[in-house]
């Protein structure tokens, strides 16, 4: 029982940690971005180039990941975002070409393969990230036989979470930016400069999923489509917990993983997806804004 | 006695093939003199690429070598490329164009058996030929197909009763992607199982794609199944022997035994999580013989990549351009027809060993093998029949080798349903 809780919680950790990101960009800067999965795409693809070309491993890419696809995310929110502001679905079109750009970059290893100059590690192909030995196999907690790979990942996303929190609600910065949630125009008559502030917080948003991506590639394929399907995932989590709110992210992946992991243990897994869709449906016809939503005036 | 019903066959249909031809006839002589178009019809772009790009690529050396030998008839085969784009509604798109702009007497193309299903309508109404290379779920019986890769008792008939007796391995747990082939490799392997006094205690599937397998892993773990029959496909693969390697199970304690894991999945998630684990297939790129070394060594120059591996879809691309090139020579037009009924029995010394076309299922006699990976995401073969054996798509429903369902007259749905 210990077991199916302990994946439990490990679904869940991996649901936070490509959400967080999105609880960032999409809760307090109203940005539906469709290019986070591929922002952890990115990530993953650090983790292989730093791996072939470096030599380091993937404790090594975390900070690498962080910093390139933060770098990567104010580039997108300086070109693109910033003159969307406001408009829902445009920045949803917007980033969704924005995504195909990327993946087809990859894809293409950055245009080059057309005049066949070959990078290993881009391309089209499947890549594979070598795993240190520490993090493979299990450990014994009491009775319970624990997978290292997922005890890495808990961990991480439960440090990525504190850093975030203390950002968001320990520092100047995130003052200005819960501001920001709460009324831009507001905030911005108060001194704040949004902009700046804006532009930030897109990078950190998209900074965190990079560093999932170096956390994902450990354990599934690295290819250029593979962040499509997690930017799902993560919007499920970020819309049941609520919009803008750190909290209700953090119980609302907890709760999908635990569901997903009992189900799946009890029937199976094509069944514990239909019902954790089914619990997501629940919950925002019982409650449209989520299970935390901040009250506006 | 195959023979016999091979001549008998012959005349019964040979009487159906002058009537569809014309258009054929008019479209050869309108081409221009000593070259023979063909169309090949692989997903160059999209999530199937990574795979069929290099089917796509067996099939254009194929081309290119028998050009280079002087050609099919004398004449020069011409490759009309089309791009199937992972996706079966741009499959039947340009399927059709192939057979009714180009007018090429036969296609070779198709990695997955959605793409083929959305093709065997334009291929069935024109009378067209179809070479599909790829080991798929049989069930399917066209004459408008010739299917060169193995269909489930060429990877399973030897699979399973060498799982039983060899490893002394009795309890199944059988786990797969969640549509029709792992569902019928499922449905064959419990007869198998079965019959050779095994059983098995799970069934279980994931979606086709899915790549978390905690819960499944963990599930395995706790069945008291003492081997894993994996039906799992595509880069869900990866992510499967990843996380059975985390949790903590041994490939020599418990194995995983698989039908679709080949040398690209084992590249993908590092040999080291598939060492010790087995997979049934008629082709492995370690097979030693100097033939197939030699097919590895051009293979790559023909890539230009030096690291490029083989798989079994990838060899029977190759080959079937050559079982389709001496059809070509026997026949005595260029009808798809005339090339159909002029390849039932052909045989080739393929770089797995030799192939026959079945006269009677269009399939292929293919021999199989068992191997099992190494470090260096290598198989070594350790077990594999002496001979090619006998395709039977319907194994499934009953099959037999002296009760076919799928003869050259189609399909006989009456034993179907008993």
């Amino acid at each position: 029982m210990l077991e199916v809780l302990f994946i439990g919680l490990s679904l869940g950790s991996i649901l936070l940690l490509v959400a967080l990101g999105l609880a960032i960009t999409y809760g307090a800067m109203g940005v539906i971005n469709m290019a986070h999965g591929e922002m952890v795409m990115i990530g993953a693809y650090v983790t292989v180039l730093t791996g072939l070309w470096l030599g380091l491993n993937i404790f090594f890419a975390i900070p690498i990941a962080f910093i390139v696809t933060a770098v990567l995310g104010l580039v997108i929110e300086r070109v693109v975002v910033r003159r969307l502001y406001g408009r829902l679905l445009d920045t949803l079109l917007a980033t969704w070409g924005i995504a195909i750009l990327i993946q087809q970059a990859v894809r293409l290893e950055l245009g080059l393969s057309f005049f066949g100059i070959h990078i290993a590690g881009l391309g089209p192909g499947l890549q594979n990230v070598s795993v240190p030995a520490v993090l493979q196999g299990t450990f014994m907690l009491g009775s319970a036989e624990i997978n290292r790979y997922r005890a890495f990942i808990i961990v991480v996303t439960a440090v990525l979470t504190a850093v975030t929190w203390l950002i968001m609600y320990r520092t100047p910065i995130g003052t200005q930016v819960r501001a920001i949630i709460r009324n831009p125009k507001m905030a911005a008559a108060c001194g704040i400069d949004v902009a700046r502030v804006n532009a930030l917080t897109f990078a950190f948003g998209s900074g965190l999923a990079g560093v999932a991506g170096v956390m994902m590639s450990g354990f599934k394929t690295v290819f250029p489509d593979m962040g499509t399907p997690m930017v799902v995932d993560g919007f499920m989590v970020v819309v049941m917990g609520g919009v803008g709110s750190l909290l209700g992210s953090v119980l609302s992946a907890g709760i999908l993983g635990e569901i997903n992991g009992l189900v799946a243990a009890g029937t199976n897994d094509i069944l514990a997806r239909a019902v954790v869709f089914g619990v997501v449906i629940m919950i925002i016809i019982l409650k449209p804004k989520g299970l935390f939503s901040l009250k506006g005036r | 006695m195959s023979i016999d019903r091979r001549k008998f066959l012959k005349g019964g249909l040979l009487a159906t093939t002058g009537a569809i031809a014309s258009p054929y006839i008019i479209s050869t002589a309108a081409r221009a003199a000593g070259t023979i178009n063909v169309g090949v019809l692989f997903s160059l772009t999209g999530g199937l690429s990574i795979v069929e790009k290099s089917l796509h690529d067996a099939t254009l050396m194929a081309i290119s070598e028998i050009n280079a030998a002087g050609g099919a008839k004398g004449m020069k085969i011409n490759a009309i490329v089309e791009d199937g784009a992972s996706d079966p509604k741009t499959y039947n798109e340009k399927a059709s164009k192939l057979v009714l702009q180009d007018k090429v007497p036969t296609v070779f193309g198709s990695y997955t058996s959605a793409s083929r299903k959305a093709v065997l309508p334009v291929f069935e109404k024109r009378n067209n030929l179809y070479f599909y290379p790829t080991y798929y779920e049989g069930f399917e019986c066209s004459k408008n197909v010739v299917y060169t890769g193995a269909v489930p008792n060429q990877q399973l008939s030897n699979f399973i009763p060498w799982i039983i007796k060899t490893l002394g391995k009795k309890k199944f747990f059988i786990v797969g992607s969640n549509y029709i082939y792992p569902r019928e490799m499922a449905k064959v392997s419990k007869i198998l199982i079965e019959k050779s006094g095994g059983e098995w205690i799970a069934d279980e599937y994931l979606e086709l794609g899915h790549s978390e397998w905690g819960s499944m892993v963990n599930k395995i773990k706790t069945s008291g199944c003492d081997v894993v029959l994996s039906n799992v496909v595509g880069d869900s693969v990866v992510a499967f022997y990843r996380e059975y390697k985390n949790q903590g199970l041994t490939h020599d304690k418990l194995p995983i035994c698989a039908t679709v894991t080949s040398e690209i999945e084992i590249a993908a998630m590092g040999p080291e999580y598939a060492v010790g684990s087995y997979t049934s297939f008629p082709y492995f790129q370690a097979i030693d013989t100097e033939r197939n070394k030699a097919f590895v060594e051009r293979y790559r120059a023909f890539v230009k990549n030096p690291k490029a591996v083989t798989h079994h879809a990838l060899e029977s691309s190759y080959f079937q351009v050559f079982l389709w090139k001496q059809a070509v020579e026997k026949a005595n037009e260029l009808t798809p027809t005339a090339i159909r009924e002029a390849v039932k029995g052909q045989e080739f010394d393929a770089p797995n060993g030799h192939v026959k076309i079945d006269p009677d299922n269009l399939h292929t006699y293919l021999t199989p093998r068992i191997a099992q990976w190494l470090p260096d995401g290598q198989g070594k073969i350790i077990d594999a029949y002496k001979e090619p054996t006998i395709p039977l798509p319907y194994v499934a429903y009953g099959e037999t080798e002296k009760n076919l369902f799928c003869t050259g007259k189609g399909l006989e749905t009456a034993k179907l349903k008993t």
